[in-house]
């Protein structure tokens, strides 16, 4: 299997695909396996008398081990050893060093693993890990996320985007302007929080040293990417990429924080290693996640804008404030969607870091765009306030003819149509003008509106393989993942359209590093980047070996890159509108209705893709009313670290919300037509809740979540 | 301490030595091998390890499994019948439609609304019940309310209630 993966693709320029089982509903592949349980998560499958690992996590914030003490542990019954960094394998490259753990006595951070525990039980594990006692030299630590200590510039933001921009010259044309909104705009620190907390089975060959190509180390990982695991992990372990297995058929969701290894994956591996030869099962616990693997930082946004008294936006400013931790580097790109996302001549962007001594910031749905697109919406919404505007028709005056960025033309920037249809399904028209003008008996009611947008983007380095099994059936293979998103159902509705067959006649197999090559279910980018693979590989193989070919040959080939990322700004769109009702003596707030309605390039599966959409104003939702970690800066952990403290929403609190989207095909994206669905839905839904709290209550909100104690105050709700 | 225990799992009897610290989750998915019942949290505040005991929704990661010597559990993959893949009713109505992405939750979601729909036949009330003494009537309000212990972080509400409510009989 290992020799697939070195095959050098052939590079395919792909046609668009007619559309046979896209665009058409198709139940999930893997239904059954979900409603049954049955399907197999990390550490679900089947292992060999395995050992059990827990960690044991850093109580100071920043300082030095001096001593571990296992003797407890190692005492108590069913503890097989315990590894810390006087008797971890050494790591041939400690470069990432949030991967780099157990490699010397330094804490970066309060949480950061400092020892390992393997046992016979998961009792005796967890009993051996309280038993380690560990010993530090403690030093000054900084924790808290300041407007006075967020000052560090760095060179670029996630992914690779420029710090700072400046067009035009803001000042000038912000003393000129008749209307100006200058207000800073907070949101809070969030965790992923998927429900399949982290875990890793892994098993490290016994006979390691002379196993030459053959697979050392074999993982099955809660992961968005198993090719991003193995490229991580290879060089630290001394590996070659084809000596590490990643296998992830099953993902209980990851929102980001799965987009790449934590250092749990590395705690993993080393245990593994030690355990020679016993399979051991990593389960990393819903309290361990908030230290470990990942989270958004709190953003800290100032915004001003200028405009005419007509709403004409002249300038555009947003300076963002956030964190990143000390160990790792992590810029959230929290002003990007501000360049791009309506028209003025004057515009300036950046973002200053505080570098704290604090678990590692990443990837969370739509990182940049959500907070990002929270502040400049509710800037908007004030905006529109003070220029007595309707907020839909203040965003129709500030429509860019290109792209404000870049100067390219848009793909296909259908804003305008979202907003519009939007309002006339929501029934925006009946609004009152004015906030505060409708009380249903103890409640205030309002209504309000934000834009969305997310960048279209296909990630290099995927790879595709299609093998005739003869009588119209082929294999198909990519190393791609699918979180839940549906990609397994709808990789192979592409995969039967661009071979021109039905989706019963492929065979699909994926979510295994031994297959040809996959980026990350990451950046909305799976299905094109993935999908695009697939009918290169399919085009090249019709193209050489016809439409009936016989069982055998087989065809591995790479998309070559789109022309039209040099040419175009491609962007998805969107509307959120969100009804909101906030009860006058004490303040409980409810959305009885959210409505997204999106453009987005053609749904491939319109019953999957719905769920993705609603998932998305979902979690929104829950941005905009509940999630909050709290971190106590005098210890640097965060308090919040459960589901009871950590708040997401529940059933009670997801009542009318339904998405839509517009009837559309986008072939400068991708073959198939479509662009990424994956996160655009959690963008601007707390805006549009927090826009419909004013306009309930008169009461702005500019800080997430929108939380009861804010409308304590409102007036006309005292006796 | 090791106690050997009987826990009869999906209609089938099982000897199972446990530690006393071994919750029954814990028992069911790494000493039984059953891990139809999910570990979301270890905590009781998500439900992904919801299983029906002796009948009733009941969560197994606050249960510890020396107490349940003798216990009759039926988890998601016990509703439907091993042999022909034939669905539960709420199973089937959550394939048709989509309550769910990941998947991870669902077992969970599915134990618990067939627990829940038992409890309305019962005549049990829930918070959102205005008239104590009546019969309950499963209106969306009280779907969402009986079914909040079970968290879904893929946002998959819409579809659990379209797909509870059917299987309720009730037209939205």
């Amino acid at each position: 299997m290992s020799a697939q993966s070195k095959e050098q693709p052939t590079q395919q320029a792909t046609e668009p695909v007619a559309p046979r089982s896209m665009g058409t509903a198709h139940d999930r592949v893997d239904g059954l396996e979900k409603v049954t349980g049955r399907a197999a998560y990390a550490v679900e499958h089947t292992a060999d008398d395995p050992l059990h690992v827990w960690l044991v996590q850093s109580t100071v914030a920043k300082g030095r081990v001096l001593r571990v003490d296992t003797g407890l542990a190692l005492a108590h019954p069913g503890v097989v050893s315990v590894v810390d960094h006087t008797t971890a394998a050494k790591l041939e490259d400690t470069e990432n060093a949030e991967l780099a753990i157990l490699q010397d006595d330094a804490v970066g951070f309060r949480g950061q693993i400092v020892a390992l525990v393997l046992a016979e039980t998961p009792e005796a594990a967890r009993e051996g890990a309280a038993l380690v006692s560990v010993h530090y030299e403690e030093q000054p630590h900084e924790a808290e996320l300041r407007e006075d200590n967020a000052t560090y510039r760095p060179d670029h933001v996630n992914p690779e985007l420029e710090t700072d921009t400046e067009e035009g010259d803001v000042e000038t044309a912000l003393r000129e302007a008749e209307v100006v909104v200058a207000q800073t705009y907070r949101t809070p620190y969030e965790h992923n929080s998927p429900m399949e907390p982290h875990a890793t089975l892994a098993t490290w060959a016994e006979s390691a040293e002379d196993s030459g190509d053959s697979v050392v180390l074999d993982l099955y990982d809660s992961t968005q990417g198993v090719v991003g695991v193995v490229s991580a992990l290879a060089p630290m372990l001394g590996l070659q990429p084809e000596q590490i297995r990643v296998r992830a058929p099953y993902v209980g969701g990851g929102f980001g924080s799965k987009g790449q290894p934590h250092s749990h994956v590395m705690a993993a591996a080393l245990a593994a290693r030690a355990a020679r030869g016993r399979p051991v099962k990593l389960a990393v616990t819903r309290q361990q996640m908030f230290a470990l693997t990942g989270y958004r930082t709190a953003t800290i946004s100032h915004f001003r804008l200028g405009a005419r008294a007509d709403g004409t936006l002249l300038a555009i400013e947003h300076r963002v404030q956030e964190q990143t931790s000390a160990i790792v580097e992590f810029a959230e790109q929290t002003a990007s969607p501000t360049r791009m996302m309506y028209a003025a001549p004057h515009r300036r962007t950046s973002h200053r870091l505080a570098r704290l001594d604090v678990a590692v910031p990443s990837w969370m749905r739509a990182p940049g765009e959500m907070p990002g697109m929270f502040a400049q919406e509710v800037a908007m919404d004030e905006l529109a306030e003070a220029c007595a505007l309707d907020p839909i028709e203040l965003r129709v005056r500030n429509e860019p003819d290109v792209d404000p960025e870049t100067g390219r033309p848009f793909n296909n920037r259908r804003l305008v149509e979202c907003l519009q249809r939007g309002a006339e399904r929501f029934g925006w028209a009946s609004r009152p003008r004015e906030s505060r003008g409708r009380r249903e008996g103890d409640w205030w009611v309002g209504t309000g509106v934000a834009s969305a947008t997310y960048p279209m983007m296909t990630m290099p380095g995927n790879s595709a393989r299609v093998r005739s099994l003869g009588r119209g059936r082929y294999s198909v293979s990519i190393g791609s993942v699918d979180i839940g998103t549906g990609a397994r159902t709808v990789l192979q509705q592409i995969a039967a359209d661009a071979l021109a067959r039905e989706p019963h006649d492929i065979d699909l197999e994926i979510a295994d590093s031994s297959l040809p090559p996959a980026s990350v279910a990451g950046g909305s980018s799976g299905t094109s980047s993935w999908g695009g693979a697939i009918v290169a590989a399919a085009q090249r193989f019709r193209a050489d070996h016809g439409e009936s070919p016989d069982a055998g040959p087989e065809t591995t080939a790479s998309a070559t890159a789109n022309p039209a990322e040099a040419t175009h700004a491609l962007h998805s769109f969107g509307a959120v509108f969100a009804e909101v009702r906030i009860h006058r003596w004490t303040g409980e707030i409810r959305v009885p209705r959210l409505l997204g309605v999106y453009s987005v390039g053609r749904v491939i599966n319109p019953m999957t893709a719905r769920s993705q959409f609603l998932g998305g104003l979902v979690m929104g939702l829950s941005s905009g009313l509940f999630e909050e970690s709290w971190r106590d800066p005098r210890f640097g952990h965060i308090v919040t670290q459960d589901l009871a403290s950590y708040h997401v929403a529940s059933h009670a609190d997801v009542l009318d919300v339904q998405a839509e989207w517009l009837d559309e095909e986008d072939h400068l994206a991708t073959p198939m037509g479509s662009r990424g669905i994956g996160e655009i839905g959690i963008v601007g839904t707390a805006a549009a809740v927090a826009n419909a709290a004013y306009h309930a209550t008169g009461v702005r909100v500019r800080s997430l979540p929108v939380t009861a104690d804010r409308f304590l105050e409102v007036p006309g709700s005292r006796i | 301490m090791d106690v050997p225990i009987t826990l009869r799992v999906d209609g089938r009897d099982c000897d199972v030595t446990v530690d006393t610290r071994t919750t029954l989750l814990d028992a069911l998915r790494e000493r039984l091998g059953v891990t139809s019942p999910k570990k979301g949290c270890d905590h009781g505040q998500c439900g992904s390890c919801t299983v029906l005991l002796d009948g009733r929704r009941h969560l197994t990661c606050l249960a510890l499994a020396v107490a349940y010597d003798g216990a009759d559990i039926t988890t998601a993959s016990g509703l439907a019948e091993a042999d022909q893949d034939a669905l539960h009713p709420v199973q089937q109505a959550f394939l048709d439609h989509d309550g769910y992405q990941c998947g991870y939750c669902t077992p969970g979601q599915v134990c618990s609304a067939v627990g829940m729909l038992e409890e309305v036949k019962e005549g049990h009330p829930s918070q959102a019940t205005a008239d104590l003494e009546a019969e309950p009537e499963l209106t969306d309000d009280e779907i969402r309310e009986r079914m909040s212990g079970n968290l879904c972080r893929c946002g998959a509400y819409v579809g659990i209630l379209d797909a509870i409510r059917e299987t309720s009989g009730r037209t939205s």
